[in-house]
């Protein structure tokens, strides 16, 4: 154990794990949101994600990225963003009419849900991964080979923005991480304000506390079902954003391991609790900065899940343990 | 007519033995058939077996070895009187695919030779099942020095190990960058931990300023690049793929480093140039050799002609690793037995080095180069050593 190195560089390595913890938080509100209101645990949320980071990618190389600085580039990195939230919404999207709706429709049990939704995700993973072949059928590999050339290997916008690094008191840490864990926590305020403000949100968690009766009082089930995959679709859509701006490389798979850590985010915090996910995924962001400084890197992952059976040994229903329709307005 | 089932059943075994004997015998009359058709002739309706990554993460390493068999084999079957056929085994540079892989590849008794397995971690899986088949296997790509020492006849690779490759990386850096002290990183994997591991030993002790480990398919490497940076090196070597390499600098250079990134053999793909301003002034060191080396001149022309691009990583080292087994066909050799004894006694000018192998399947003759990346490209930096 290396504590010297760890008290020494406490300061910049939490500022590292906050910035990875907010993307996983970012995707945990799927996670969390869909259960709160389905009881699905929707396990290709992973994949929205995916498609979110190939459309910030394929916005930025598309515009000119590369070559474009100052107020040219904020412009392509805001309309990149704008890409990636509307494709990943429209995943989501696709993803609850194909793949849920018919079968909430038949009254299938949760674990029906839960296969097809293990289903999707391959689905949606391959096809991506395979996506050089599907333009050979339509014919198009030779105009889209900048864009579907790498379908099975690392995809990368590197050197797109030169972040500066900032020092504030003495500690030298990434402006980009800064961004990250700003817009991400920004980004929660929005969405926790609309479920418990709004009037869809209050029909989001009408329908979460009990849907017979949320669908007597008039509102409507499918819409509200929409309504959330729509924001957790968005919500991955501004992560997948952030995640490239600070990894700036993607691929086919990449959804598979974020998926799971922010799946296990949302549960460290309570799954179904909105303000869970956020704490669950900064703690386990910090928790695997730091367990990587104390231990070595390669603990990393051992540490995230032994802090996840820990905890839910000591709380099991998480870190605030509270279900979406029990937020109070 | 037989009515009761008991003398059906007879009836049943007696059936039964005949369709046994008559396999039996079918078989025997193709083993003599086989055994008379050697000779002086070359030997017809044989395969070679690439084994390696064709898709996959690290396909990007697989397709110029894939593509320099194939233009030994093509070359080969212009003025041959039976054409060799080369099939690839796609393993996707995984050691979990490679024993089913292996075992198809042992139960083909038309492939009398392999090309490869071109991974570190896939030949330690294959190669049990290789040895015990007596398929002869010559790998133009895996580096791990334990391979040889499994006392598989089977195995040879035509390129130095990394126990040559590691002191190399190690005399680079102390030599010619005169780095005080380095980090070094390793991504866990049978080649990357073992060259790491040799290159930290090779550096000695007060050199080495610190070490971490990553794991393959991560991508947010914070917490080791504060490592790095905190130790004050003026290098950091890394022993890995360049899936990982590529990020890992780009974080790197986010994080403050300005010393030299140096990796080996694993990262010489032209997808690191993809980590941009970051990657320049890396030192990749490879026992491939360049393909600006006069040696190697015709090859890199006839390879540029025949796929429009320019041979990459261990194309060279593919084309002589398919040679020898080409030659072996040449003279008439039809199964594994006397192909292995071939392998095993080859001593020829290759286009990359004197080909022969020791007892262990090491080659005789082990050079190491030195490339860099400048430009947006990576070019030789000469030989090192």
């Amino acid at each position: 154990m290396n504590f010297e190195f760890f008290f020494n560089n406490l300061p910049s390595l939490t500022v590292s794990g906050l910035a990875f913890g907010a993307i996983y938080a970012l995707i945990a509100l799927g996670y969390t949101m869909v259960y709160g209101v389905l009881q699905l645990i929707n396990f290709a949320h992973s994949e929205v994600f995916m498609y979110g980071t190939f459309a910030m990618l394929w916005t930025v190389m598309a515009l000119g990225g590369a070559d474009a600085d100052g107020v040219e580039l904020v412009a392509i990195l805001l309309a990149s963003l704008v890409a990636a939230m509307a494709l990943s919404a429209i995943v989501a999207l696709v993803l609850e009419r194909v793949a849920y709706r018919p079968l909430i429709k038949r009254n299938a049990p949760r674990l029906i849900a839960l296969i097809s939704a293990i289903g999707a995700s391959f689905v949606l993973a391959e096809l991506m991964g395979l996506r050089d072949r599907v333009a050979g059928w339509l014919g198009l590999e030779d105009d889209l080979s900048d864009y579907v050339g790498k379908a099975r290997i690392n995809n990368s916008i590197a050197g797109v923005v030169e972040a500066p690094r900032w020092d504030i008191g003495g500690v030298s840490v990434s402006s980009i991480d800064i961004l990250v864990i700003l817009s991400a926590v920004a980004m929660m305020v929005v969405v926790d304000q609309f479920v418990r403000r709004s009037k869809l949100g209050k029909g989001i968690r009408a329908t979460a506390q009990d849907p017979e009766t949320a669908s007597m009082m008039g509102v409507n089930p499918t819409r509200t079902i929409q309504m959330t995959f729509l924001i957790g679709g968005l919500m991955a859509g501004v992560a997948a954003f952030l995640y490239m701006l600070k990894i700036e490389t993607t691929k086919f798979d990449v959804g598979f391991l974020l998926g799971v850590k922010a799946f296990t985010a949302a549960v460290l915090g309570g799954i179904g609790n909105l303000r869970g996910a956020l704490l669950g995924g900064l703690v386990l962001g910090v928790a695997e900065i730091w367990g990587s400084a104390l231990l070595g890197t390669e603990w990393r992952h051992v540490v995230a899940f032994v802090l996840l059976v820990v905890i839910l040994l000591f709380r099991p229903t998480g870190l605030l343990g509270e279900s979406l329709g029990k937020a109070r307005a | 007519m037989i009515r009761s089932s008991k003398s059906w059943r007879a009836v049943a075994v007696a059936a039964a033995a005949g369709l046994v004997l008559a396999a039996c015998g079918t078989t025997e009359d193709a083993g003599d058939e086989g055994g008379s058709g050697g000779g002086g002739e070359a030997a017809c309706d044989l395969k070679l077996a690439f084994f390696g990554p064709e898709t996959g993460p690290a396909a990007g390493l697989g397709k110029p070895i894939i593509q320099g068999a194939e233009l030994a084999v093509s070359q080969y079957n212009e003025d041959a009187e039976c054409e060799v056929e080369l099939v690839n085994f796609d393993s996707q540079g995984s050691p979990d695919e490679a024993p089913a892989l292996a075992t198809e590849v042992a139960g083909d008794e038309s492939i009398i030779g392999v090309v490869g397995p071109a991974f570190s971690g896939e030949s330690a899986a294959a190669g049990p099942i290789f040895a015990e088949a007596g398929v002869p296997t010559v790998s133009p790509s895996a580096t791990n020095p334990a391979l040889s020492e499994n006392g598989w006849d089977t195995f040879h690779r035509a390129l130095g190990n990394d126990a040559t490759q590691g002191p190399a990386a190690a005399a680079y850096i102390k030599d010619t960058l005169q780095a005080e002290s380095t980090f070094v990183i390793d991504d866990a994997s049978e080649y990357g931990a073992g060259l790491a591991g040799i290159v930290e030993e090779d550096l000695g002790g007060d050199a080495v300023a610190g070490t971490d480990t990553i794991q393959v398919g991560d991508t947010d490497f914070s917490a080791t690049v504060t490592k790095a940076v905190d130790s004050g090196a003026d290098a950091v070597f890394f022993g890995g793929y360049y899936a990982e390499a590529t990020i890992l600098i780009g974080q790197l250079r986010d994080g403050g480093f300005d010393g030299t990134f140096v990796v080996a053999d694993g990262v010489k793909d032209p997808a690191y140039l993809d980590a941009g301003d970051a990657a320049e002034g890396t030192i990749i060191t490879c026992p491939c050799i360049p393909d600006t080396d006069p040696a190697v001149a015709d090859f890199a022309a006839a390879y540029e002609e025949e796929f429009g691009e320019a041979a990459g990583t261990y194309a060279a080292e593919a084309y002589d690793a398919a040679t020898i087994f080409l030659d072996g066909i040449g003279e008439g050799i039809g199964d594994r037995e006397a192909m292995l004894e071939f392998v095993n006694g080859y001593d020829e000018a290759g286009i990359t080095k004197q080909l022969s192998f020791d007892e262990s399947g090491e080659p005789s003759e082990v050079k190491v180069y030195a490339y860099k990346v400048e430009g947006g490209e990576i070019v030789s930096d000469g030989e090192i050593g």
